[in-house]
């Protein structure tokens, strides 16, 4: 395998680039999961949904980025229309029923998957803008403009739902419930209907991060499949809950899958994700930066 | 009692009259089913779609004509998706459930090898449709692959000759973990160390690989002479794009050679400039001349409007047009659909196609390659008939179709 240093600031260069995207994919499911305790498994199908959603705009001439965030309102309404089936029918009847809507996601994300075959073919999908398809030229490198626009998104999107989270009365009583739901209970606020408004962001936000997906590269309906192992990877090596955490951890996987592929080679890429969650998991069982 | 025995002997007069007539009894025989899977959606979708309406052409003519032996030729497709996986079930339904005379094999590597086991147990022919070494393994004795290929040697020494004779020392070499990229990069490697090039990059990518900044930017810093890539439709768009994205360095001579999906129309019109400079593979392009291929273009380019497939109908439709004619000529001259003759025939015998004349090497693959090597120049964005022109594909390689020489190096002949 060629190796030089150039080569490796490059390498880091992009995983950077490409570590926000991971994060900004996985934020979604660090609230949903992270901060809900919702065995989110749809999340990257969703993600992918929207992703064809944005297509579709795109063909109207929407630009993706403006797609992504005109969609995020339906989004959010079916994100909370998720989650109050989700829990009339599994978590209010207990822990067990809980772990069987697990099955519950696994059976959406392959719902979401054949609808989006059905509609759309099993062809691959690409969007148009002016910033995809050039780059920006610094000295030797060259960077692609699509990546960094979703570093950009990416970062945008970590730090509004940080605020979110700790500034606001609706963010800090999300943050409450994921900590201590009959203390919530107490303070006069809905604990269900908290976590429904919660899941409604998530979902939202993975209407842009869908806008991201099919900006950074093509899409096809099994694509969730791709990012299951990464986006739940994320969310666990950077601690149940945390939004910063999120945005280190993709940064971490996403500089790790850079070297690697320069070093070893593409083949490894996809097992770095696994692996690091491995070796987190077993030194931290609570995450890099988890409560 | 007397009745009934008279009537049982009046039966068995008649049935021992019929027997006597062979021809009155088995009068309508059905018409002879020819059975393929082929992609009409996924990354070899466009190829495939193409490809289909070129056999259903094929059939319309010969039934028009009266059919084959008396008998009428009827098409039955499925769509594999360009899914390997889906190749079994395909072909197992077209054989026992639609009760197939003839087959076909979807079009390219990785959907036929699945098949090549299929068949070989059966000891069914097999009329390959453009793929690459499917069948050096299983060493199947009734396969008749058509593709203007044979070997590594035939589709690759015209881009590293091409290369060697500006110069390049050097090679990086960048091909898909899949049958069809590793066959050929397999033998593109030795062929590069017996022509003295030293490989100074090589990568092979999973075939779900999105991505390919971080290995053009390998290959950048590589600084190889040539670069052979050898990759299927998705991959071909993604790495053109991470291409014009990042770039390959100024010293780069030539860069392309395999890369499969360049020669459907759809990626042509939707790469557009995108495409200069890349020096690449084809079966056919405006100028070569084939005996009665313009004809068929033309009928064919009527016909692809209306399917809404590729309008211009050059890689393979005109050799998906000439399986039809090849089974044919075997049919007609054997009068027969018996497998072991029509592949006696096929082994034997050169066929008259629409792309020139067709003889079989023993192990089923063109006896004469005729593999073209075209670098694409002065193509435009947006515009699909431009593809017409001679001009936009010159051919570099063989001689014997040669329209021009290759420009070097690449940036120079992207802009």
């Amino acid at each position: 395998m060629f190796f030089s240093f150039d080569l490796l600031l490059e390498a880091i260069l992009f995983g950077v680039l490409l570590g926000c995207f991971y994060a900004a994919v996985s934020i979604g499911l660090s609230v949903s999961f992270g901060l809900l305790d919702v065995p989110h498994v749809a999340h990257p199908a969703i993600m992918v949904f929207g992703a064809y959603c944005t297509y579709l705009l795109n063909t109207y001439n929407f630009d993706p980025i403006v797609a992504g965030i005109v969609l995020m309102v339906p989004f959010f309404l079916l994100g909370m229309l998720v989650y109050r089936f989700y829990y009339e029918a599994f978590e209010r009847r207990g822990s067990e029923a809980a772990v069987r809507g697990l099955a519950f996601f696994f059976g959406l994300a392959f719902i979401i998957e054949v609808g989006l075959i059905l509609a759309f073919g099993v062809d691959q999908r690409l969007v148009s803008a002016p910033y995809i398809g050039s780059s920006l030229e610094l000295g030797e490198y060259r960077i692609p403009y699509r990546m960094l626009v979703a570093f950009g998104v990416a970062l945008v999107l970590t730090f509004s739902l940080t605020l979110y989270l700790s500034k606001t009365f609706t963010g800090r009583a999300i943050k409450a419930v994921a900590q201590d739901e009959p203390a919530l209970r107490l303070m006069g606020a809905n604990p269900v209907r908290i976590k429904q408004w919660a899941f409604g962001i998530a979902t939202a936000v993975s209407a842009l991060a869908g806008a991201m997906l099919i900006i950074v590269g093509p899409v096809d309906p099994s694509l969730d499949r791709v990012y299951i192992g990464r986006t739940f990877a994320v969310v666990v090596l950077a601690g149940l809950g945390s939004m910063t955490g999120t945005l280190a951890a993709g940064l971490i996987l996403g500089i790790s899958e850079s070297i690697v592929l320069m070093l070893f080679g593409a083949s490894w890429a996809p097992a770095v994700a696994f692996g690091l969650l491995l070796i987190v998991l077993g030194i931290r069982p609570q995450g890099l930066f988890g409560r | 009692m007397k009745q009934l025995r008279r009537k049982v002997l009046k039966a068995s007069a008649a049935l021992a009259a019929a027997a006597g007539l062979p021809g009155a009894v088995f009068a309508q025989q059905g018409p002879i089913k020819v059975g393929i899977g082929i992609a009409q959606t996924g990354t070899l979708g466009a190829g495939g779609k193409a490809a289909l309406l070129a056999l259903e052409m094929w059939v319309e003519d010969v039934n028009q004509k009266g059919g084959l032996i008396g008998r009428k030729v009827q098409l039955i497709s499925y769509d594999d998706q360009s899914n390997p996986a889906t190749i079994p079930g395909i072909y197992t339904k077209l054989l026992d459930v639609d009760n197939v005379d003839l087959l076909i094999a979807p079009y390219g590597t990785v959907p036929t090898a699945p098949l090549m086991p299929l068949v070989k147990q059966r000891g069914l022919l097999l009329m390959g449709n453009f793929s690459f070494q499917v069948n050096h393994k299983v060493q199947h004795d009734m396969w008749f692959n058509n593709a203007p290929w044979n070997d590594a040697s035939s589709w690759s020494d015209g881009f590293i000759a091409a290369g060697q004779k500006h110069g390049a020392k050097t090679i990086a070499v960048l091909a898909a973990d899949q049958e069809f990229a590793q066959n050929l990069a397999n033998g593109a490697r030795v062929l590069a160390k017996k022509a003295g090039l030293k490989t100074v990059y090589e990568q092979n990518y999973p075939p779900t690989t999105v991505d390919f900044s971080s290995m053009i930017r390998a290959i950048r810093a590589a600084k190889p002479d040539i670069v052979f890539v050898m990759s299927y439709p998705n991959d071909s768009v993604a790495i053109v794009r991470a291409v014009n994205e990042i770039g390959v360095g100024s010293g780069v001579k030539l860069f392309g050679g395999g890369m499969v999906g360049l020669q459907f129309t759809p990626i042509m019109a939707n790469l557009g400039s995108s495409l200069n400079g890349i020096t690449n593979y084809n079966s056919y392009v405006p100028g070569v001349q084939y005996p009665g291929v313009d004809d068929f273009l033309k009928r064919y380019a009527k016909k692809a409007v209306e399917a809404k497939v590729d309008p211009l109908g050059f890689y393979l439709p005109p050799f998906n047009y000439a399986i039809g004619q090849m089974l044919e000529q075997a049919i007609s001259a054997t009068k027969s659909i018996d497998h072991k003759k029509i592949a006696g025939y096929l082994r034997t015998n050169e066929m008259k196609t629409i792309v020139g004349p067709i003889r079989y090497d023993k192990t089923g693959e063109w006896a004469n390659p005729r593999v073209l090597q075209a670098q694409f120049r002065g193509v435009k964005d947006k515009d699909v008939e431009q593809f017409r022109d001679p001009k936009k594909q010159v051919v570099i390689y063989p001689d014997q179709y040669k329209t021009g020489d290759v420009v070097v190096p690449f940036e120079k002949a992207r802009k």
